[in-house]
């Protein structure tokens, strides 16, 4: 490659712009390591642009590469540090579009750091003119670097064992209205959901300190709430306190004041940045008190399907970062969520190892070692006679949360909690039975609600509701049945 | 009033047939079963006391019924649950865990509140049954025994 | 899912799993799948006929019935038993979906005879067989003996025969030379606390668990003069007979059959001879002891093989000759009065 004494240079290293698959960036015959960062990316070359071009320009300009050649890279070993490009797939039915794999030797990240992956990453090349649109579609992380990671504080089994509720999934709602309740009438709320029968309850992402409630009270009140509903009812409750704030300082005051005051959980918003929750997960884990986290703002980059940053990769992130809980979709609410993609999201963030399903969404087999799982949260439009549609769409492992569902209720919050309540044991208990609980789900849920009149009154009021619409971003490929 | 701890606590009472057909799904999933007992309802109390021990290798859902129904002959009074453990790697932990049981008054708790400064309460709950010792907390004159035998009746 | 949805309860009305009201029709467990034709009967109604060849192949009952005639060779009572067994049990499923009472007929029983007649294979049949028919809810077999049962010291045994009997439940309980539970003579021996626990069970769990007594019928009958309560609740008593010459016979050719040898000509009578005089003598185990001769007459032919070297065929390999068979001190002489015993036949030499 590099000239020997006796023989001329070759014209790698000529200054000028050279393509970037003529610069090693791609490499079809590349194996990739166990040890690589793996990347595959939906690239959407401009016009004139080769794929394998497309592919290696982004392998380069989130590796070494710039626009030029540069003779500075010969005091390097530089094919150690490129990133290379070893393969490119065409889209079925989409014209113009590629998945472009990229490996990236495990040499090029700090130990432990999100930021840093996200800044190799995708820190340079989305604004690249040379590609019409380019999205993170999936990110294989090596074990080996899975290991640096802190992971879940707690993680879903010592967070049931915390709770000491097993065999079903978790119940929570966000209080409502978003905004404007004073924090004593916001303790009435959160009292009255809770006692009726739901696990938590949940500040919304953008109630941190406003002029119309500061946290510091909203944290007392709620406490009260909490503690006075354990009472009612002999279980352990618990309320996500917002600890988002404008400073780290800040949230770190309010992470402790929570902590003084028993809760069992606490809540941040993603948009406080990977820095700060790796900073709150540590906390986290030291003082013992479980992490939620609202995935605001991930829409404006993850929902479209050429372009930004797919949802599972941020999955992936924030198991590593780690957090307990993390919203990951509902299928049925009125949410985006293609059904398979969310079980990609579900099966990232809580299996052990999880196999390659392009049907999925899912690119690569990842390996989490014994990380514990992440809590997905279903959240957003989704009321008690959807029972049947999400536990057989998300599973056991969950936290559904019912804002409107519960508050909304005719008979009041706690019977609307109670409705919920009844709803999931009643759903878990024919599954168990070995009933066919998603063709006979309505008449489970009829039955249940033969005594329970909360449940019957939540089943005439929003029985027929669904949102169908179209989703943005299905899977590229389905599995068809085999005969 | 009525603890909710427990995985049916908000539907009515199981039937012993409903509660064959868990555990049968339990045995199904390949799960160990074992009956607990205790007259401490406080919900950080998690160490009830063992029936006897946890059942491995059973195939059929009425050997769990049976050390049921045993317990509550020699316990009718106290809270009864079942549980059902996965030991598979990546799991290691209670998978299900249900009341059977429970005594005929539960009076419930009683929220201590200390009052500090900074409007900062300190809380503590109490099971109002907890006031009498152990034994004499629900029923009168249980022997509280955890080797798996009826207590007798004693004086 | 399951058409009879169980009476309607005040409050909850959802369906409850398990047998119905009126006795027990042993009826599958909940969430019991399609395939084994255990699903809930459908009741009759009074005009309704049923033709019973349909219904025994509809409950594949049949063909287990002939697989079973078919795997073994005699037994002939004993698959008469069988077969008036599975009779009783059809008729009364029947009765039941007519709605006529029918209490649950008892399933405990006694298996009679030498060792090596069968016994512990009819249990295992036994116990597959009333899963098909939905008396068991699962027919696996336990088998036992009276060590597994008893303790060594007090408060040992209790526990120990629970935890076998909740082991046995949905299925088979076999317990052979079940009347070592019964010593009398030992004041400290803790038997009799094993069959206290194990009559207790045979009467509450009758519909969970079927127990299968087995041993040499003398000392059975010794056994349930001494037990009463165990002798009122054991309904079936089948013997296994000794199998006879040419039922030996054919139990040793199918072994060899199924092991690749064949007995030359004139091996295969002195096989008959051998065989006709190893079952006058003490301790033999029927097929049992056919298969240790088997096994004996292999080492032998392989002795023979390799003593004699060179080269060798494939016809060789499978061949038992008479040599092989003579050489068994079954042929010997017989002791004169007053002479030791000749070293235990069964024994390799």
């Amino acid at each position: 490659m590099t000239g020997t004494p006796d023989s001329p240079p070759s014209d790698r290293w000529n200054a000028g712009v050279l393509p970037y698959a003529q610069m090693g960036y791609y490499e079809p015959d590349y194996v990739p390591k166990p040890t690589d960062v793996l990347v595959a990316f939906r690239i959407s070359p401009q016009p004139g642009v080769p794929p394998e071009e497309a592919g290696a320009a982004v392998a380069g300009e989130s590796s070494t590469a710039t626009w030029t050649v540069v003779w500075t890279d010969r005091l390097t070993a530089h094919e150690h540090y490129q990133a290379k490009c070893y393969r490119v797939d065409p889209v079925p039915g989409r014209e113009g579009e590629y998945i472009a794999y990229i490996a990236y030797d495990i040499d090029l990240f700090e130990e432990g750091s999100i930021a840093n992956l996200t800044s190799s990453i995708i820190g340079n090349v989305f604004g690249f003119k040379a590609l019409k649109a380019l999205r993170l579609e999936d990110m294989r992380i090596p074990l080996a670097y899975v290991k640096t990671f802190q992971g879940p504080p707690h993680g879903i089994v010592m967070e049931r064992e915390y709770l000491n509720k097993y065999g079903r999934p978790l119940l929570g709602a966000t209080t409502k209205p978003k905004l404007g309740l004073s924090a004593r009438n916001y303790g009435r709320v959160v009292y009255e959901a809770l006692r009726g029968g739901l696990d938590f309850t949940k500040d919304d992402e953008n109630i941190n300190s406003q002029p119309f409630m500061r946290w510091r009270d909203r944290y007392l009140f709620t406490m009260e709430a909490v503690n006075r509903a354990t009472e009612q009812t002999g279980e352990i409750k618990g309320h996500y306190l917002n600890v988002t704030a404008a400073t780290m300082e800040d949230m770190y005051e309010r992470a402790e004041f929570a902590k003084e005051l028993g809760s069992v959980i606490v809540m941040a918003d993603l948009t406080v940045g990977y820095t700060a929750l790796q900073s709150m997960s540590r906390w986290a884990r030291r003082n013992g008190v479980i992490l939620h986290l609202h995935r605001a703002g991930h829409g404006t980059y993850t929902r479209q399907k050429n372009h930004g940053v797919s949802f599972r990769v941020i999955a992936k992130w924030c198991r590593l970062i780690g957090v307990d809980h993390i919203h990951a979709g509902t299928v049925v609410g009125k949410l985006e969520g293609d059904p398979s993609m969310v079980r990609g999201y579900y099966d990232t963030l809580r299996l052990g190892t999880v196999p390659l399903n392009l049907g999925q969404g899912i690119y690569f087999e990842q390996e989490w070692g014994s990380m514990p799982g992440t809590m997905p949260v279903a959240s957003g439009g989704i009321h008690a006679g959807q029972m049947h549609q999400l536990l057989g769409y998300l599973g056991e492992d969950v936290v559904l949360q019912f804002g409107g569902g519960t508050i909304g209720h005719p008979m009041g919050v706690a019977a609307g909690a109670t409705a919920n309540r009844v709803a999931v044991e009643a759903m878990i208990k024919a599954r168990n039975e070995g009933r066919d609980f998603r063709a006979e789900g309505d008449t489970i849920l009829a039955e249940a609600a033969k005594g329970c009149q909360p449940l019957q009154t939540a089943l005439d009021t929003w029985g027929d509701i669904t949102f169908n619409y179209e989703s943005t971003d299905t899977p590229d490929v389905v599995a068809t049945p085999t005969a | 009033m009525r603890i909710t701890q427990g995985t049916f606590s908000y539907l009515p009472d199981l039937s012993d047939d409903e509660v064959a057909a868990q555990i049968q799904y339990a045995i199904d999933q390949g799960w160990s079963i074992a009956v607990e007992f205790t007259d401490d309802p406080h919900p950080r109390n998690f160490l009830w006391d063992m029936w006897g021990l946890p059942m491995f290798d059973i195939a059929d859902a009425a050997a769990g019924l049976h050390e049921v129904r045993a317990c509550r002959d020699a316990y009718p009074e106290r809270y009864i649950r079942v549980n059902a453990y996965d030991a598979s790697l990546g799991r290691q932990t209670t998978a299900l865990s249900f009341i059977v049981n429970r005594p005929s008054r539960e009076p419930g708790f009683r929220l201590d509140r200390q009052e500090g400064s900074d409007r900062q309460i300190r809380y503590s709950l109490q099971a109002y049954a907890a006031q009498r010792p152990a034994g004499e907390r629900y029923g009168r004159n249980e022997t509280p025994n955890g080797a798996g035998h009826p207590g007798p009746a004693s004086g | 899912m399951s058409a009879n949805a169980g009476p309607a309860s005040s409050g909850f009305a959802m369906p409850r799993p398990g047998p119905g009201s009126a006795g027990a029709n042993g009826a599958t467990g909940p969430g019991d799948p399609e395939d084994t034709g255990t699903a809930t009967p459908e009741p009759l109604s009074a005009d309704d006929t049923v033709e019973l060849g349909e219904e025994q192949q509809a409950q594949r009952l049949s063909r287990m019935l002939d697989e079973f005639d078919g795997e073994f060779v005699g037994l002939a009572p004993v698959k008469a038993r069988v077969r008036e067994i599975a009779a009783l049990l059809l008729i009364d499923r029947l009765r039941q979906r007519y709605g006529l009472t029918s209490s649950r007929p008892s399933l405990h029983m006694c298996f009679t005879g030498s060792p090596g007649t069968g016994k512990t294979t009819v249990a295992m049949h036994m116990g597959e067989m009333l899963r098909e028919l939905g008396y068991l809810r699962k027919g696996q077999l336990v088998s036992v003996t009276r060590d597994d049962l008893v303790g060594q010291y007090v408060g040992h045994t209790a526990p120990k025969t629970k935890e076998v009997l909740k082991r046995a439940m949905g299925g088979v309980l076999l317990i052979d030379e079940a009347y070592y539970l019964y010593r009398p003579e030992n004041e400290r021996d803790y038997g009799q606390e094993a069959i206290e626990i194990l009559l207790q069970f045979m009467e509450a769990h009758r519909e969970d668990l079927v127990v299968i007594l087995a041993g040499y019928a003398d000392r059975m009958d010794v056994f349930f003069r001494s037990n009463p309560g165990m002798a009122s609740r054991v309904a079936h008593h089948i013997d296994f007979p000794d199998f006879t010459l040419d039922e030996l016979m054919q139990i040793a050719g199918l072994m060899l059959d199924r092991e690749q040898y064949q007995l030359s000509g004139p091996a295969r009578e002195a096989f008959m001879e051998y065989v006709g005089l190893r079952m006058t003598q003490p301790r033999f185990a029927n097929a049992r002891s056919i298969r240790n001769a088997i096994d004996r007459m292999r080492l032998r032919q392989a002795r023979r093989l390799v003593a004699a070297g060179g080269t060798i065929g494939r016809s060789s390999l499978m061949e038992i000759s008479e040599a092989d068979v003579r050489a068994s001190r079954v042929f010997g002489d017989p002791p004169a009065p007053g002479d030791a015993p000749p070293p235990d036949a069964d024994s390799h030499q």
